[in-house]
């Protein structure tokens, strides 16, 4: 087994609520290798967005450690480490600021870390506008006239720009419609390949995880219950939670629906 | 014209007018719902999917720069012919609507008792907040809120998102609609609170009789949901048919294309689909008669 990318060791997140105590995330160690694509699954309030903020040094956990490369991130992160570890957000147009071009955005990401030189930056935004498939002229327009596609697409852009290694992508597509979301996997697909980026991937749609995850995390209650190769987990769930995650999924074709009912504990629906 | 439908569209066109000229976004859409028919109307976003539940519920018609032709029928009523104050008695009573996300479309400076209230004076004028609340907690139960007197006292921010959509459902049918219209309801939720939902709100309209007209970008979130399907592209209706013909034999490329672009339980990866085909502009398929 390589060196794990990034190492969680038994990390706990306690929120205080009045004088009521949540416990977000409890006790959760896990792994992510170089390259892979890791799933975390779960339903609303698991605790997955939380996890994902303590990664990206959002908040600190109240308990264990993060390794990156087998160093310790401090609570407070230094730019270096923020550069390594970005993240692309659920709704892209609130991650983009509406007063500020498609240009002037991803400018400024590479301003901020002062990535590359100052006179070829207009051509790293051209590149990477490219690189996600959107023409550079659109450089000049506003994040309020793309659609939903064409803003995540700016938004992977941005968190790509300072040769990010390791991308925390939270439920990148389920605010995107069935076609456009196709598309924007498959990009995120490319890009995990041509940039051998790491991803760790938050969502609570197993049908999306089934084609794009190369392991499964699946999270209730802030508790790590299961985690598995992601065949594994389709062939033979060994938790309740995780069949019923599998019973919710809407499915269009009879092999699916066999799938489906063959795992599932529970119908939901 | 047939009186006994509950929702009728004949040759429906919708323009808005900007300064650089009018552009159209409906081509001339039929479309019918039966009473206690579940119809499903499916496309990606900007297809003209949800103005055309804009347009039923009659609020499109009083945009200034809209534009509306053709006929909408309701239980033989056309709307056009309505003034727009008749055509708001008709919301809320008559025809009423959940939307796709919940939390912003629940008053978040009233408490849910209030909002029940409200929607009850629609039909019963003069109701008082007591029996309004009672009303209301019996058509949480059905929803299968069992603290129902907690939620009435609690504003929307206070419940979670799938308990407000419960909320929004019942609010919605609360006064016996003949029609209603869902507008991609519990998209904004996760899957399971999703597929909870959706149930429920099957065994009501199922046990209300109420006629359905349910929009969504994914076909499978319909499958078990519709009795029929639209399938409507860029302001042209492509496809329609009982559910079981739509998913057994797919015939449009639009179609198909939707179809593939759900991401299979059985794996296979992510499909290649085309951003704009040609042949997405066929001509339109029907699935044996209409009804």
């Amino acid at each position: 087994m390589p060196d794990p990318i990034l190492s969680i060791r038994a990390v706990s997140k306690e929120f205080h609520v009045g004088k009521s105590r949540v416990q977000a995330i409890d006790d959760v160690s896990l792994d992510v290798f170089e390259g892979e694509c890791l799933a975390i699954v779960g339903e609303s309030g698991s605790g997955k967005s939380t996890l994902a903020n303590m990664i990206l040094g959002l908040g600190a956990p109240t308990s264990g450690a993060i390794r990156f490369k087998n160093v310790e991130l401090p609570a407070k992160r230094s730019k270096l480490h923020r550069r390594q570890i970005q993240l692309v957000q659920q709704n892209p147009l609130s991650a983009l600021n509406p007063r500020r071009s498609i240009g002037a955005s991803l400018r400024l990401a590479l301003d901020v870390h002062g990535h590359g030189q100052r006179a070829d930056r207009p051509d790293m935004v051209a590149a990477l506008l490219k690189e996600v498939g959107l023409d550079p002229d659109m450089a000049t327009r506003s994040p309020s006239g793309l659609s939903g596609g064409q803003r995540q697409r700016i938004a992977i852009a941005r968190a790509l720009a300072c040769q990010s290694q390791v991308v925390v992508l939270d439920e990148p597509t389920s605010a995107l419609d069935v076609l456009v979301q196709a598309r924007v996997l498959r990009l995120l697909n490319a890009l995990r390949a041509s940039r051998k980026l790491t991803y760790i991937f938050i969502t609570h749609d197993l049908s999306v995880v089934r084609n794009i995850a190369d392991r499964v995390a699946v999270f209730q209650k802030g508790k790590l219950v299961e985690i598995a190769q992601t065949e594994t987990l389709f062939a033979n769930p060994t938790c309740d939670y995780t069949s019923t995650l599998i019973s919710a999924v809407p499915v269009v074709s009879p092999e699916e629906v066999a799938l489906r009912d063959a795992l599932a504990n529970v119908r939901v629906f | 014209m047939r009186p006994d439908l509950t929702l009728d569209i004949k040759n429906l066109r919708l323009s808005f007018r900007s300064w650089s000229g009018s552009t159209e976004v409906l081509h001339g859409i039929d479309l019918s719902v039966a009473p206690g028919e579940r119809v499903a109307l499916v496309g990606e976003s900007g297809s003209g999917k949800s103005v055309t539940s804009r347009i039923v519920l009659g609020t499109m018609q009083d945009v200034r720069h809209a534009r509306v032709s053709g006929q909408v029928t309701f239980e033989g009523t056309d709307l056009a012919k309505l003034a727009s104050v008749e055509r708001r008695a008709l919301r809320g009573r008559e025809i009423s609507m959940i939307f796709q996300d919940p939390s912003s479309a629940l008053n978040p400076v009233f408490r849910i008792g209030d909002l029940f209230h409200e929607v009850l004076k629609r039909r019963h004028p003069k109701i008082s907040k007591g029996e309004a609340r009672q009303r209301a907690a019996a058509i949480l139960q059905d929803v299968s809120i069992a603290d129902a007197e907690r939620v009435l006292s609690s504003y929307s921010f206070q419940l979670s998102g799938g308990m407000n959509q419960r909320v929004m459902i019942a609010m919605a049918l609360i006064n016996e609609p003949r029609l209603l219209l869902a507008d991609e309801p519990g998209t904004a939720l996760d899957v399971t609170v999703q597929a909870q939902t959706l149930s429920l709100m099957r065994d009501l309209v199922e046990q209300k009789r109420t006629s359905v007209l349910f929009i969504s970008h994914n076909l499978g979130v319909v499958r078990e949901f519709a009795d029929r399907i639209y399938v409507i592209y860029r302001g042209n209706i492509v496809e329609h048919g009982p559910t079981a013909a739509i998913f057994d034999a797919p015939q449009h490329p639009y179609t198909q294309a939707l179809l593939s672009a759900i991401p299979r339980l059985t794996g296979g990866g992510v499909p290649d689909i085309e951003e704009r085909s040609l042949s997405f502009n066929d001509p339109m398929i029907s699935h044996g008669t209409d009804i």
